[in-house]
């Protein structure tokens, strides 16, 4: 790397052909950039923009003091809220199980066919945000929170089977061949040999699912899919900023709880 | 002690919770939040059976997706989503460095970080979507809202990340440098930057993608790209249209997971 060539006298990380190659490199990033730019302004009205500091004056004196006694009607949806995470983690974990043992290359039946149609399924429920899939489904099964939770599970599908697939990869053999070594079944194998060394991990994996479930399905309701965001929703269409504030400190404070709940029970485990 | 004492039969120990009590507890509230929580769904199953024909037409939609007939709204909407995810990232990239040194411990004075370790958590606890109703609310709809959004969420990831990082460093090779008498933009250059810059290089990209994905969601609120040109299809109920914009963002996602994916190995 640091060839110090003779004629000179100072010592350079580079040589002159590293150094142009990375000067041409940087030229095109900042290229890229003003030509994304003007691309993405091309119809931005920059009056908008421009008046930003009055809205954003008149939002924040609107908005507070948050309308306290407003928390009455908050505490139905929050309940929603978080059946909607729960039972979409469960919905996750019931479909992503099987996935996952499709899909690890020590475990699965075929590695031809089921092996790419599991990573297929898993790649393609990860890159599909969940406030998608409630967007499709509440066109299809109507308003509700019903909706809500197969989003969510849909969206915990790729999510834990990935993690879980890649936890089953890297299980001890020895203590596999020990299993197979006394003569057990292939069911045998996965319940005495497989299972143990996972289940932690897969413990793990499920609460912090749980816990990013918490945060998505506050805002699922925004596209009518139930929960503390359909609340948010009526308030922001009818102006009503200081009950919006309102929802977004009880929203805050269910993170923050739930985060501390999912540390602690990893913790736990781990 | 006789020698029935002995169990005869292996049994699996318990491998989660070792008290029986507590098993036995933790099964029930289970059991019973699982009653509580399905009582609480309600069902239209009318609606539902009205919903399953439209089930059947956006699966249909999404086995011959519809590119040609909206191909301008959606080509606008990629491009928006494309230039917005790039400009976003190196802005915020560009922000969250200095905030990333004032929030590592070992390098910035306990005031700076107790002010940068904050601006990340404020960062970090809301929902993207949720900033991005804000700024909506404050910038107007379109691409300009979208990609204040995605910079903020980027300035939390990365600066949190690029602290925790820098505090991981080697400290020999700072003291090293310290000890020749450098100045703490010295040490900065010559004693973190390399160590850091790998690593930075690949947060970055991995942010590239995930700001890519959450550009498909935002525009449902009004802060343009692919996600507004997606909601309008739905509106419509033009499931065809609906479907080919799917099949993009699915595409695009798995071609940059690849390629991020590669090279950061390639960078590494």
């Amino acid at each position: 790397m640091s060839m110090a060539t003779p004629q000179t006298a100072v010592w350079h990380h580079r040589t002159p052909k590293t150094r142009l190659a990375m000067w041409a490199g940087w030229l095109a990033c900042v290229a890229l950039f003003v030509w994304c730019w003007e691309m993405m302004t091309e119809r931005t009205i920059w009056a908008f923009v421009y008046d930003a500091p009055v809205a954003a004056n008149d939002l924040l004196g609107r908005a507070f003091p948050p309308k306290w006694d407003y928390i009455e009607r908050l505490l139905w949806p929050l309940w929603d809220t978080m059946n909607i995470a729960t039972l979409g983690t469960l919905l996750g974990i019931v479909l992503a199980v099987p996935l996952a043992f499709l899909a690890a290359s020590n475990t699965t039946p075929s590695r031809h066919i089921l092996r790419p149609a599991a990573l297929f399924l898993i790649v393609a429920s990860r890159s599909i945000n969940s406030l998608i899939w409630a967007l499709l489904l509440v066109s299809i099964l109507g308003p509700g929170i019903l909706a809500g939770i197969i989003a969510i599970g849909l969206r915990s599908v790729g999510f834990i089977g990935k993690l879980l697939y890649e936890a089953i990869e890297e299980t001890d053999i020895r203590q596999i061949e020990a299993v197979t070594a006394t003569g057990a079944s292939q069911a045998q194998i996965l319940n005495y040999g497989i299972v143990p060394q996972v289940l932690p991990t897969f413990f793990g994996i499920s609460v912090f699912r749980w816990d990013i479930n918490i945060r998505e399905s506050a805002i699922l309701g925004l596209v009518g899919a139930g929960g503390i965001g359909l609340q948010l929703q009526a308030s922001m269409s009818v102006l009503a900023w200081n009950q919006v504030s309102l929802i977004l400190l009880v929203i805050l404070g269910t993170v923050v709880v739930s985060e501390w709940v999912s540390a602690k029970v990893r913790h736990a485990i781990i | 002690m006789s020698d029935a004492a002995y169990p005869t039969q292996w049994r699996r120990p318990p491998m989660m919770v070792k008290s029986r009590f507590w098993r036995i507890a933790l099964t029930v509230g289970a059991i019973i939040y699982l009653v509580l929580a399905l009582g609480t769904i309600e069902v239209n199953y009318a609606r539902v059976v009205e919903g399953l024909s439209r089930a059947q037409r956006f699966v249909a939609g999404f086995l011959q997706p519809d590119f040609t007939s909206r191909s301008r709204d959606i080509w606008i909407g990629i491009a928006e989503s494309l230039t917005m995810t790039f400009t976003s990232t190196v802005v915020g990239v560009l922000i969250s460095i200095p905030i990333g040194l004032g929030a590592a411990r070992n390098i910035a004075p306990r005031a700076v970080y107790l002010v940068c370790r904050s601006i990340i958590a404020v960062s970090r606890s809301l929902q993207e979507v949720i900033i991005a109703i804000f700024f909506v609310a404050l910038f107007g709809f379109g691409a300009f809202a979208g990609f204040l959004t995605l910079s903020f969420a980027t300035i939390g990831f990365i600066g949190k990340l690029l602290a925790e990082d820098i505090e991981d460093i080697d400290e020999a090779q700072a003291e090293a440098i310290r000890a020749t008498g450098a100045s703490w933009v010295q040490l900065v250059n010559y004693g973190i930057q390399p160590q850091v810059m790998p690593r930075l290089i690949g947060l970055s990209l991995y942010r590239l993608d995930i700001n890519f994905r959450e550009s498909a969601v935002i525009g449902i609120v009004g802060a343009g790209g692919i996600g507004g040109t997606l909601n309008t299809a739905l509106g419509r109920y033009e499931y065809d249209t609906a479907g080919a914009i799917l099949l993009i963002i699915i595409a695009i996602v798995m071609v940059a997971e690849y390629s991020s994916g590669y090279l950061r190995r390639f960078l590494k």
